[in-house]
Order: structure tokens, then sequence, then C-alpha cells
């Protein structure tokens, strides 16, 4: 069967009333979370897991992927209105978005960051349909060298080969590492680092960490920073609707950001952030207003959030096709397909094609529903933000601790939470990144795994790892995505670098 | 790189907090080395068994202890740090330690009730006699969603038993 049909049976999947419903829920809270900021689509799918782990696998994953998606629109009417971005992918948006809303043409930088959106998921979804069989077919003659080479490769990319410093990228990633040593070894059988407490045999839950660093730091970096008084809502002013001029400058931007966003969304080169840096420079270049751009040009809304969500779409490739994290909210959605026993990958592919294809079918009717909900329902999502820091932040507290509760009422757990809550927090003051470290928690015992696997066959013989031609390329793209930037920084050239941050939450 | 012993070392002092920093990321290899030690003798055939990798992450950590400490004694770990105001944090760490310790004794409405009014006291909501209630009632409303709707296991109380 082609990808149509698989499609097309995805899509009969997809429009079952359950199936129809996760999807809603999902969407809906995800342009929640998006807007709101301080919390991001990683900690809410965190969130969610505990509670989703007795319903149907399918409907959860749809439900998650919806707040992914989600996640990336939402972000946009945060940083428009409010300039603050909602999410780390949104800060682009803005540099031209908050312009325009001052100039009282938010409604159309609005509307272009949601048809630009929709336009841009649409197609990316698309691409993935039709890419992710033919790197299931690559995949299946990988073997655990080139498993093993391709996450070395994401550790890098995810770690230290953006943000300001290859030191903190790299020491946020062997604390991940570390802590997912902890528990009983799952080849022998050996406990190791859990120094004879109980609790610590199962190792550390994925979604304690996650919440805590996420959830927990953040919120006492935002208190530690003090009353900074309210933040200013720009009233969004006229109408939402694009004038034909909006129109025809924006749909090349769309089209191109997709095409930006995708293919980096793909490749394991750590999140959405840098499409849209990317997006942004290309638009600024080709444009045919430059006098406009800093002072809200629609170009430099239209041409990142097209970028964003492509990339959202795009992280889908590695984590079905290979079962490969490369953003913090992929890592935490391969928890969850862990959850239910599933291993995304090739064989995902074969043994359940109904999931996978319900699943990228369902996106594309997300993403109808996204354009609905971020256009003409924007009023009630503006009235998200005007809720006041205490309350906001309170509420965020108790939901957070409700997952942990829901999922181990202990106080070792909780007493867990809090401690990582505090490192995410001491992590943020000394500007150590974040999601390296749930990366390093998720990957690293899978990576652990596919390395012990390759040495047992070639018994010990550690240059197996080099001789295959896959994974020696991919391990000299990882050594390459180390020692660049390494050599920028020192040149001074580290700016760029630190501008193109992967710091999503 | 000899500036170090160089008497204008004075605007370029060690970075104190970098340099703790440094230690306990030694320290952490430390207790790999330690509890790894135990160990050894199990690594089987293919020379490579539960020991191996923490090994080698214990060393990363080791040479990235000693990357930290350059940079601390050099002065280019970077990174303005923002003012931190400590009551706010201490409010919210408390609010959390409180809502542990009292999660199985007072049940889930009233333990986290307390901790979502701490939390609005962090951010500046003084007033602890309106948040403590309106924590508690919307922890309940929360607590009846999710444990007997959703059937998540959420440890019950005095408040909870009163009404189920």
């Amino acid at each position: 069967m082609g990808t149509f049909d698989f499609l097309l049976q995805g899509l009969l999947v997809a429009v079952q009333p359950m199936n129809l419903i996760y999807a809603l829920i999902g969407v809906t809270l995800g342009t929640a979370v998006g807007v709101l900021p301080g919390i991001g689509p990683a900690l809410t799918v965190a969130l969610l897991l505990p509670v989703t782990y007795k319903l149907d696998p399918g409907g959860s994953l749809i439900m998650f992927a919806g707040i992914y998606y989600g996640g990336m629109y939402g972000g946009s009417t945060t940083s428009i209105l409010l300039n603050t971005p909602g999410e780390s992918s949104s800060i682009v948006t803005a540099l031209e978005g908050n312009k325009m809303a001052r100039a009282g043409r938010g409604g159309p930088a609005l509307a272009t960051a949601a048809i630009g959106s929709f336009v841009a998921g649409l197609i990316a979804t698309l691409a993935l349909a039709f890419i992710a069989p033919y790197i299931v077919k690559l995949a299946l003659v990988f073997g655990p060298r080139e498993y093993f080479a391709l996450m070395v490769l994401a550790f890098v990319t995810v770690s230290s080969a953006f943000g300001d410093s290859t030191l903190r990228g790299l020491t946020s990633l062997f604390i991940g590492l570390t802590l997912a040593c902890i528990g009983i070894d799952q080849l022998t059988g050996q406990t190791r680092l859990s120094f004879g407490v109980p609790d610590l045999l199962d190792g550390i839950e994925v979604t304690t960490l996650a919440v805590a660093m996420f959830a927990i730091g953040e919120t006492l970096y935002i208190a530690a920073q003090g009353d900074r008084g309210p933040d200013k809502v720009e009233a969004v002013k006229g109408s939402v609707w694009m004038s034909a001029m909006d129109w025809a400058r924006s749909w090349k931007p769309w089209l191109r950001g997709t095409a930006i966003g995708f293919p980096i969304g793909a490749m394991p080169a750590g999140g959405a952030e840098i499409g849209t840096f990317l997006s942004y420079a290309t638009e600024k270049r080709l444009t045919k207003h430059p006098e406009e751009f800093g002072n809200g040009a629609i170009e430099g809304v239209a041409g990142p959030e097209a970028a964003n969500n492509a990339s959202a779409a795009g992280t889908l490739v590695p984590l079905l096709t290979l079962g490969l994290p490369t953003t913090a909210t992929a890592a935490i959605m391969l928890a969850g397909f862990q959850q239910y026993g599933l291993q995304p990958g090739p064989l995902l592919f074969a043994t359940n094609p109904q999931l996978v294809w319900g699943l990228i079918a369902s996106l594309l009717i997300a993403n109808f529903m996204l354009l609905v909900l971020n256009l003409p329902l924007i009023g009630l999502w503006v009235k998200l933000l005007t809720i006041p820091k205490p309350w906001l932040y309170a509420g965020i507290l108790l939901f957070a601790t409700l997952g942990t509760i829901g999922a181990n009422p202990s106080v070792f757990e909780l007493g867990m939470l809090l401690a990582f809550g505090l490192l995410g927090y001491v992590m943020r003051v000394f500007g150590y990144p974040i999601a390296p470290v749930v990366v390093g928690l998720i990957l690293g015992p899978l990576a652990e795994q596919q390395l012990r696997r390759a040495l047992s066959i070639s018994q010990g013989d550690i240059t197996v790892l080099f001789t295959s031609p896959i994974a020696a390329v991919l391990l000299v793209i990882a050594a390459l995505a180390l020692i660049v930037p390494l050599i920028l920084r020192a040149r001074g050239r580290g700016q760029v670098l630190a501008q193109l941050a992967a710091s999503e939450d | 790189m000899n500036k170090g012993n160089h008497p204008s070392v004075e605007t370029r002092r060690p970075d104190r907090a970098a340099l703790i920093i440094a230690v306990v990321l030694a320290v952490i290899a430390g207790l790999i080395f330690w509890d790894v030690s135990r160990l050894t003798g199990l690594a089987g055939y293919s020379q490579i068994g539960p020991t191996t990798v923490p090994y080698v992450i214990a060393c990363c950590l080791v040479g990235l202890a000693v990357w930290t400490a350059i940079e601390a004694v050099r002065g280019d770990f970077g990174h303005e740090r923002e003012h931190q105001e400590s009551g706010p944090v201490l409010w919210i760490v408390g609010g959390l330690a409180a809502q542990m310790l009292l999660l199985n004794t007072l049940g889930f409405s009233i333990a986290t009730g307390i901790l979502f009014a701490m939390t609005a006291r962090g951010f500046g909501k003084r007033m602890l006699w309106l948040t403590v209630p309106v924590g508690i009632a919307f922890s309940f409303v929360v607590w009846l969603i999710f444990a007997k709707l959703l059937q998540l296991s959420l440890p019950a109380g005095p408040l909870e038993r009163l009404f189920f």
C-alpha cells in the first residue's frame, strides 16, 4: 500500500468521535499553555502523562501531538500582544509582531501568524506522511552502532551546538545522563547509584524530573525576579482580517518559512527556534520594504511563525521513524509512547500502522481546529493573559504536584520533585539550559543499551563503532557540531549562537 | 593565558559560585566512582558491563568540573546573574515542603490549598486569610474531578472524608 492508502486509513481512525475529542482537548490545552508565559508544551505533556496512562494509547498520543501543535500557535499570540514570548520559538515573532500591535495592526499580525501556522502545519504534516516511509526503510538497515551514533549526534546538537556556552550545555547533558544511570541496570539487573534506597530502584521518573525542572524551577525563577509591575497587554484594535496587501506580502514568507522550518525540525538539530531565526533573516534580506523591518513588517511575523510550526511537524519525523527525540517536548512524548509499551521506530510502522497513521492524520484535522480556535476565538485567549500572576503560578504548582501525586503519592516522590525544582532554579540562575537534562535522562538508557549491544556483537572491539560508513558519518557530524561552535565562540562569534539558544520550556 | 599571575588580576576575580559548581560536579563524579566500584568483575565477555557507561560519565564530569574551575578562575564563566530575591523563593519552597509533609495526614485538598496560598504569597498576595480557603476550595474541586471522575488515586483526608 502507498502512503495515500495509509493516510486514508489513518483519517478513518482520526475521525472516530473519541479521537476527535482527544484532538480537540489537545489543541485547546496546547493553545492555552502556548498563550500563558512560563509554561510550555513539554511541561503540559509531562503533567498529563500520569493522568492519561489509563486511557487509550492512540487517543492520548493524538492529544499530546495536539498540545505540541497548539503550543506553537498559542505562543505567537503572547509574543504579539505582550512582547513576552509564550514559547522560546516565538521570540522572533515578538520582534515585528509586537511593533505591529503597538501600531494598531495587532489583528493582521495575529491573522498572518495563525494562517501561516495553518499553511505550514498542513504542508509539513503531509511532508511528514510522505517522507516517513522512506526513512523507515532507511532505518531498517540501522544496527545498534548506527543508532548509537545517531543518539550521540542528538546529544551534541541538543546540548552544545547552540546556546551561549558549550560548557554549560554539556554539563546539563551529563547531569541528565548521571540521573539516567540511577536504578536497576537493564541488562544485568545490577543496582546502580541507588545507595540502598528502594524508591530509587525504578530510576528517576521522567515526569517528576520534567515537571520539577520546567514548572517548579521556572516558577521559583520568576518569583525571585520580584514584582516588576504588570506587563502591558496590547488590545487588539481594528479588524483581525488581513487586507489584500497583507495577503500578497504574507504568502511567500509562509511557504519559505515552511521550507526552512521542516528540514531543520526533521534533522537532529535541537528545536524550532533555529528555523525561526533563519526564516526571519531570510525575509529581512528578501523584503521589498526593508524600512519596515524593526517597525512592524508583516513578513517578519509570517515567515518565522510558519517556520516554527513546520519544524514542530519536522520533529515528529525522527521521533516516529527512529524513536529519536530532538526537543524536550518530543523527548517527553517518547516517554508517553513508552508508558504504553510502545517504542517509536521502524517497527511501530509495521506492527501498529493504525496508531501511527491515525496520529499523523489527526494532526491534519488538528490544524483545522487550531485555525478556528486561533482566529475567531482569539478574544478568549487574550483574556487568559490578564490572569494575575499570583493566581496563575499558584494554579500551575497545584497542577504540577497533582501529576506527581497521582502517579505516586509518596513523600519521597514529592521530595524529589522539590529537589529537582531547586536544581532547575539554580540552573536557570547560572544560565544552564534545561532541555539537555531531560533529553539525557530519556535518551541516556537507550544510548547505553545500543552501545552495549554493538560492543557485545563485536566482543568488546571499540573500533566497530567507526567502521560502519553511516555510523562514521554521523559521528563526524556530531564531532563537528561540538567543535565548530567552540571555535566560533573562541573567536568572538558566539553572539549568533547565543541567539539561537534552544531553551525550550 | 599567563595573565593569571599578573597583578591586574584584581579586575578578574575568581568566580566563587562557579568554583562551587565545579566542586559539586567533581563530588558527583566521585559518588559515581565510589558506587560503581562495587560492581566490578561483572563485565561479561564483551568486557563492557553495567560499570562501563557510569565510568565514562564520571570521567566526563571530572573533565567538566576542571573546565568549569578554569573558567571560574579566569573569570570568563560569563553569564550575568540577575538579582534574585530570596523571600518569594522561600515562601514557595516552604509551600512545597508543607504539602509534601501534610499530604498523607490532611489529604490532598488541605495540603495543596496551603501550597496554593503560599505560592500566591510568594508572588505578592499577602492575604492568607483569603488565599488559604480559596486554595483549599479550588483543590477540592480538582480532587473531585481527578479522583472521582478520572479515577486517579489522590490521598483523601478529613475534608474529603466529610463528603465521601
